[in-house]
């Protein structure tokens, strides 16, 4: 009902466009001037002032009518429903909620008394519901037509429509980044909130520098080490060796081809490299994922098997024999060719914008391309492209289902790239997956590690834009 | 077989001079011989056949209304052209005799030889010193930190700024004012030693004051250096260029001393550009 009557309104609303136009010309046709505003600005008008203080209620309506129902049903709690126990009391509300609105009901049967009960709040909430969604159906129409009059009178040659819509226009933009940053704030207060109850039961002192990360054991309070281990140093030290030797893959690769794009590549050559370029960067990363997991684990498995076997009884020689598919390295090295695309188009965009006049001044001096290119052009792009390496190294550092797939899931402190090792971020997703109670440590784990990536990577990015920006400046 | 080898250079003494002593010049001996020079930009023609002697020790200037290809032929005498790829010169110009357009010449070479300052001054983002060094370093000019910082000063004391900037050689050069900048990029070019400077409109972004800077040191600088300037003012041609080239749709239209040319010039068309009667 609710989305027919929006519909309605919309319809209203173009209509009021259509005739605010037209009277706008024939009120200008009849004064035989020339309005203010171009007749389409007073359709606008009409036709914002038909809609917009309509379509407020009807969205009032939809987030909040529930919730006031609710708080008047439940306002007053019958006799009988308060001898039950509170688990009870709220499926009771539950089901009266899904009888009035059709939905699942409990398979709990009320008899005797509750019976009289349910039906007596059943039958209020029936009402309360009319009344709420009723008024509401009626306060839509009236201010839509209420809007559209006040709109209507206001029409003359003389009123500045397209100044109104202007004011109309800055409202919306302003409402929509309100939106933005509220949702912004919205997150990063719960984060704060859930964080703050798990560090309630672990000291963040234990957290940061704790180096025994098994929040498994947590779960059970009747085991041995019921506190678990919630030291995220080797976390940390994970996310960090995947992401050196990501980078090291990235970087060069990026950067590399980068300049041969932007310096060397013939139009033909550019033509082919960037759209190729652009599928890398396209590729859903559970593809890089699997590709990890299939064929570079593997094959570096047995490359570095293959390698031991050259020093049989040496200590070297038995562990690379025993190497398994999941190893840092994999997850870095796909993880480094996830990023190329990333830091070779940044790279590429901010060696481009290097003027040309320096490249010319440095050639006409009689260096060579690749002089110029070493000594001119990438020092005046280097803190950009300090930038775009930050940038990256945040995205290494927030990636999860390549190392999900790849890395293997012990938490070990170790920098050896042939180890198993496990993110944060990897951390997050086997903390959450499957049934788990919201209050437990383990959960709540997640917010803690959640908040620290969070402060990690937005100082990344803050970094990253300081320094681009500045580099931007440079040549403004 | 000058054009094809590293360009020999003795900091202390040189800087400027001619490097052969037989191959001394004066204001008479043209440092360019161009013949029948044509350009293309793709398929479109931007000269159509020019011929002329630019000679040694004195500054020629290129005057003509805009897009006639001044700066187009400019670029010619040290193959500047080549960055651009689509264009295309054919046709001869010597330099001290040699082809530059043979296949055998090292434009890295020849670009040592024939510096080029141009409209928007644009040091590199480097230090003054590090700017002016810049040449001498890739060319292996210098041995020792000694003979740079000389090279680095004599430099930057032929283009008249070694005073306003001795004192700070190590801040950045893009900080200076853009007459400071114009002149730095001067000391650059004259860094390497070149027996050739092409200014491409080199006062265009300045102000009076710099302008009359500029001037007085491209005067001294005649007395080492072939200098070819660009210029959109009939005045600053007047003031310092003895001899005058002026250029119309692609063809060069009248050259000679530039008196000549501003108080008698033989052709119609010079004599309505400057008097100002197109443009
Ligand atoms: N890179 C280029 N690609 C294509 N055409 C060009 C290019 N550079 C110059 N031209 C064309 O060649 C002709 C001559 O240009 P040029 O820059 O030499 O003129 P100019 O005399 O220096 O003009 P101005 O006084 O405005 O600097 C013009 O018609 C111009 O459009
Ligand atoms: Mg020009």
């Amino acid at each position: 009902m609710t989305g027919y009557l929006f519909l309605a309104l919309i319809v209203f609303s173009v209509a009021s466009f259509m005739f605010g136009r037209s009277l706008a010309r024939r009120k200008a046709a009849s004064q035989g001037v020339r309005g203010h505003s171009l007749p389409a600005f007073s359709g606008w008008f009409v036709a914002i002032w038909s809609f917009i203080p309509a379509a407020l209620i009807l969205f009032v309506l939809v987030v909040f009518g529930g919730r006031v129902e609710n708080t008047i049903v439940q306002a007053d709690v019958p006799a009988a429903v308060q001898q039950l126990p509170e688990l009870n009391q709220g499926l009771f509300f539950q089901d009266v909620r899904a009888t009035v609105n059709g939905g699942m009901a409990s398979t709990t049967v009320y008899d005797g008394e509750l019976k009289a009960a349910f039906d007596h709040k059943v039958a209020q909430a029936k009402s309360v519901d009319n009344t709420i969604t009723l008024g509401a159906y009626a306060l839509t129409l009236i201010l839509a037509l209420a809007g559209a009059a006040f709109a209507y009178s206001r029409l003359s040659p003389q009123f500045r429509a397209r100044n109104s819509v202007e004011r109309w226009v800055s409202a919306f933009l302003v409402a929509c980044s309100v939106v933005a940053i509220l949702t912004t704030l919205g997150i990063i207060l719960s984060l704060l909130w859930e964080s703050l109850r798990f560090f309630q039961s672990v000291s963040p002192l234990d957290f940061l520098f704790g180096t025994h990360w098994s929040p498994q054991i947590a779960m059970r309070a009747d085991q041995v080490g019921s506190s678990g281990g919630f030291g995220a140093v080797p976390l940390f030290v994970g996310t960090f060796l995947i992401m050196i030797i990501a980078m090291c893959v990235a970087a060069p690769v990026g950067l590399y081809s980068a300049i041969y794009l932007s310096e060397y590549a013939s139009p033909f050559m550019r033509a082919w490299i960037k759209p190729v370029l652009e599928i890398l960067a396209g590729v859903p990363t559970v593809v890089y994922g699997f590709f990890a997991a299939l064929v570079v684990g593997p094959s570096f498995r047995e490359f570095f098997n293959w390698l031991g076997a050259f020093m049989p009884g040496t200590p070297m020689g038995e562990y690379l024999m025993n190497v398994q598919n999941q190893m840092a390295l994999v997850a870095g090295v796909v993880m480094g060719i996830m990023l190329i695309p990333f830091v070779s188009s940044l790279s590429d965009d901010i060696i481009n914008s290097v003027p040309q006049s320096l490249r010319d001044g440095s050639l006409a001096m009689g260096a060579t391309r690749s002089e110029t290119i070493k000594k001119v052009v990438l020092p005046a792009a280097l803190p950009g492209i300090s930038g775009a390496m930050l940038l990256a190294v945040s995205r290494a550092v927030g990636e999860t289902m390549i190392v999900t797939m790849a890395a293997g899931l012990q938490a070990k402190a170790t920098l050896n790239p042939l180890d198993t090792v496990t993110t944060v971020t990897v951390q997050i997703v086997t903390l959450l997956t499957g049934d788990q109670e919201f209050d437990s440590p383990k959960t709540l784990a997640a917010f803690g590690l959640g908040l620290t990536l969070f402060a990690v990577t937005l100082a990344l990015n803050l970094i990253a834009q300081r320094i681009v920006q500045k580099y931007q400046e440079q040549y403004d | 077989m000058k054009l094809y080898t590293r360009p020999l250079y003795a900091p202390d003494t040189s800087i400027g001079k001619p490097r052969d002593p037989s191959m001394t010049t004066s204001a008479t001996t043209p440092k360019f011989v161009a013949r029948d020079v044509k350009v293309y930009y793709g398929d479109k023609p931007a000269l159509h056949g020019i011929d002329i002697d630019i000679l040694d020790k004195s500054v020629t200037a290129f005057i003509g209304p805009s897009g006639c290809g001044k700066s187009t032929f400019l670029r010619c005498l040290n193959r500047m052209n080549d960055t651009i790829p689509s264009a295309r010169v054919e046709g001869t110009i010597l330099l001290d005799g040699e082809d530059l357009n043979d296949r055998k010449v090292d434009p890295v070479v020849l670009r040592a030889r024939v510096g080029m300052v141009f409209q928007k001054p644009n040091p590199f983002p480097k230090t003054i010193y590090e700017n002016v060094a810049y040449g001498p370093k890739i060319h292996g000019l210098a041995t020792s930190k000694e003979e740079m910082d000389h090279i680095v000063e004599s430099s930057l004391k032929k283009a008249s700024l070694w005073n306003e900037v001795s004192d700070r050689l190590h801040q950045q050069g893009t900080g200076l004012s853009g007459g400071q900048q114009q002149r730095l990029v001067i000391a650059r070019a004259i860094a390497v030693g070149p027996e050739v400077i092409l200014m491409d409109e080199p006062c265009s972004a300045l102000d009076p004051i710099a302008t009359a800077k500029i001037e007085e040191l491209i005067d001294e600088l005649r007395q080492q250096f072939c200098i070819v300037i660009v210029t959109h003012s009939m005045a600053q041609a007047a003031r310092v260029s003895q001899k005058t080239a002026f250029f119309h749709l692609g063809n060069l239209v009248e050259v000679g001393n530039t008196e000549d040319i501003f108080t008698n010039p033989k052709d119609q068309r010079t004599q309505d550009y400057i008097t100002g009667r197109f443009g």
